[in-house]
């Protein structure tokens, strides 16, 4: 971290705090100083933050290659101070592959939304993860296409009502909830897969341990980490912020409960 | 542009695929990514048994979206690399290809060309020259194309492709064709380790303190700048101009021109032997750089020759760069056969005349 603490208020940016004061929270160097695009009480925000603090902490800034999906998050770059890549939609994971591959001492994460790794890009996905690629896979899970206006996706809740499903989705017609965390666990490549939330104090501290975990077996060259982060939508599920949490506790959660779905075997 | 490429050793005997192959061992890939498909499949297959125990890495991938995305993310982090294919599998990289370029990466793409469209079959075809030359992706863009004709060439262009890939930041094509890449001829392979390699200060190779961090991507959402990105890639594509190559054959007295690239060029040569015995001045105007294209000196030509017939693989697709390069002077004929077909020299000669004949006639 930091040794010096400055304030976050744009005003007061760069100054030192005053003697008697203790440092107790600061933007990490892992952060640039663009303020987040997302929606008001977005889940993205948070994660990004938390992910950004989890390579600061761990001091491998210099050493960590990201890969920015299509979706809500394909801006991720402006805000990760790290050097990245922009993937097609669909094709972070090969992307990131392409990138472990030449550079196996570096740390490479993927960050992808619903639509992106579930969809679009589920053949990279499950094969990334078969060859047991060691990086790590950060699933952003909001049941919804975000930035392309709140249309359906692979994970959208059964009767969701978006505007691609405006009756609510229907099984029949597009088959059900794919649970890809659950499914990415059969494979031997998967190393850890674990479900996590950010909508509160508890699950933000848990999300941090997971990704520290996923860094840590990444250096050790164990296989692929899988981290979902089961979020909310305000814009596309059309509610406010709390709404949206008391829909995520009621509703998401549990079609994809939180928790360790694939821990190491020791 | 000249092949500079020191050559040394006896030649050997090998298949166009496997001296592409190995070319790129001695090229000094840090990565071949692949995927399986006919007429080129002798590729991966040579690099997964040779790499080994050599140097660089060599990864099958589950598809061909898969392999040109991993060029993507290797070529973004400041490697050499590339990856080959045939038809089909070049129609499946078209999205990765729009966005190496637009990402201005470089890279190598080999399309050991097969007949089409559709499934097609897994003979010998040029029916992809407007997918190679013009395009093929969304967007404004050009690769550089190189047409081997030989498999001495199909080892040589791997370094005169990574030569300009690197120079320019631009993905390269090698435009081939399934006959090239089977059939067996001598060739002397490049000199192993002799193409200078260095990691470029735009790679994403992790955030040094001394810099800002690299991003690699083709995405600017205010129009001002996406036109200004388009026009500087514009620019850049007028200063790869100059690296047009072609080879002439019996061109300095002929009255008759035969346009033609890769192998059918092979064949136009025979044509040529044929012609000149039979007293019929022939001359063969081979592009080896198929984009850039020669216009100027074919736009020279059309003022020494009576005609030109351009010869292809396909249904007249480089005819059409003939005729923008003649500017209407003379006329351009089109001889061509597809699926899998190949002309005979006999086929083309016989197309010489009759042209030349219905001239006379139109004359008398």
């Amino acid at each position: 971290m930091n040794e010096k603490l400055y304030l976050e208020d744009e005003e007061n940016l760069g100054t030192k705090v005053e003697e008697g004061y203790e440092q107790v929270y600061c933007r990490p160097d892992t952060l640039t100083d663009v303020p987040f695009h997302y929606c008001p009480g977005c889940g993205h925000s948070v994660v990004h933050k938390v992910l950004m603090e989890v390579i600061d902490e761990l001091g491998i800034q210099e050493e960590t290659i990201g890969v920015a999906p299509v979706g809500c998050s394909v801006f991720a770059y402006h805000y990760m101070n790290i050097d990245m890549q922009e993937a097609a939609h669909g094709r972070a994971t090969a992307v990131a592959t392409g990138i472990k591959r030449v550079l196996p001492e570096k740390y490479v994460f993927s960050y992808q939304g619903d639509g992106d790794l579930a969809a679009i890009g589920t053949a990279e996905t499950i094969h990334t993860v078969n060859r047991g690629e060691n990086i790590l896979m950060l699933f952003i899970n909001n049941g919804i296409y975000g930035m392309t206006g709140g249309q359906m996706a692979p994970t959208s809740l059964i009767g969701q009502v978006t505007s691609t499903s405006p009756y609510g989705r229907e099984a029949s017609q597009v088959g059900n909830p794919i649970k890809i965390a659950d499914m990415l666990c059969l494979l031997p490549g998967a190393y850890y897969v674990t479900r996590q939330i950010v909508h509160n104090p508890n699950g933000v501290r848990k999300l941090k341990k997971a990704l520290i975990k996923a860094f840590e077996y990444q250096k050790q060259k164990k296989g692929t980490c899988f981290v979902e982060v089961v979020s909310n939508c305000p814009s596309g599920w059309k509610m406010t912020p709390v709404e949206t949490i008391k829909y995520l506790e009621e509703k998401m959660l549990p079609m994809y409960p939180i928790g360790d779905l694939k821990v190491p075997q020791n | 542009m000249e092949n500079k490429e020191k050559r040394t050793g006896e030649a050997k005997l090998m298949k166009g695929n496997e001296a592409f192959a190995e070319a790129a061992i001695r090229a000094d890939i840090d990565a071949y990514f692949g995927y399986p498909i006919t007429p080129q499949s002798e590729v991966l297959e040579y690099l997964e048994r040779e790499i080994p125990g050599r140097h660089g890495l060599v990864l099958q991938a589950e598809s061909e979206i898969a392999s040109i995305n991993m060029i993507y993310g290797a070529a973004g982090a400041g490697a050499r690399v590339m990856t080959s294919s045939s038809s089909p599998g070049i129609s499946l990289m078209q999205e990765g290809i729009s966005y190496i370029a637009a990402a201005q990466l470089p890279c190598l793409i080999a399309n050991i060309v097969r007949g089409g469209p559709g499934l097609g079959t897994i003979q010998p075809s040029q029916g992809d020259y407007f997918q190679a030359t013009k395009g093929g992706g969304h967007g404004d863009y050009h690769l550089i194309v190189l047409a081997p004709s030989s498999v001495q060439e199909m080892a040589d262009f791997v370094f005169d492709g990574f030569r300009l890939a690197e120079k320019y930041r631009n993905p390269v094509m090698i435009l081939s064709d399934g006959a090239l890449g089977q059939m067996m001829e001598k060739v002397i392979l490049p000199e192993e380790g002799s193409l200078p390699k260095s990691v470029p200060a735009w790679a994403t190779t992790g955030k040094t303190k001394n810099r800002e961090h690299n991003v690699i991507t083709s995405l600017f959402m205010q129009p001002e700048e996406m036109e200004q990105v388009n026009l500087r890639m514009q620019e850049k594509y007028k200063s790869m101009q100059k690296e047009v190559r072609y080879e002439e054959i019996q061109v300095e007295d002929a009255e008759f021109l035969l346009v033609a690239f890769g192998l059918s060029s092979r064949i136009c040569q025979k044509t040529v032997d044929l012609a000149r015995e039979k007293g019929i001045k022939v001359g063969l105007l081979r592009p080896i750089t198929l984009y850039p294209y020669p216009y100027d000196r074919l736009k020279e030509l059309s003022n020494q020759v009576e005609f030109m017939l351009t010869v292809e693989m396909n249904a007249g697709q480089m005819v059409e760069d003939v005729r923008l390069s003649v500017e209407g002077k003379v006329p351009v004929h089109f001889i061509g056969r597809m699926g899998g077909m190949i002309l005979s020299p006999e086929d083309i000669l016989h197309k010489i005349e009759s042209i030349h004949e219905s001239l006379n006639a139109v004359n008398v």
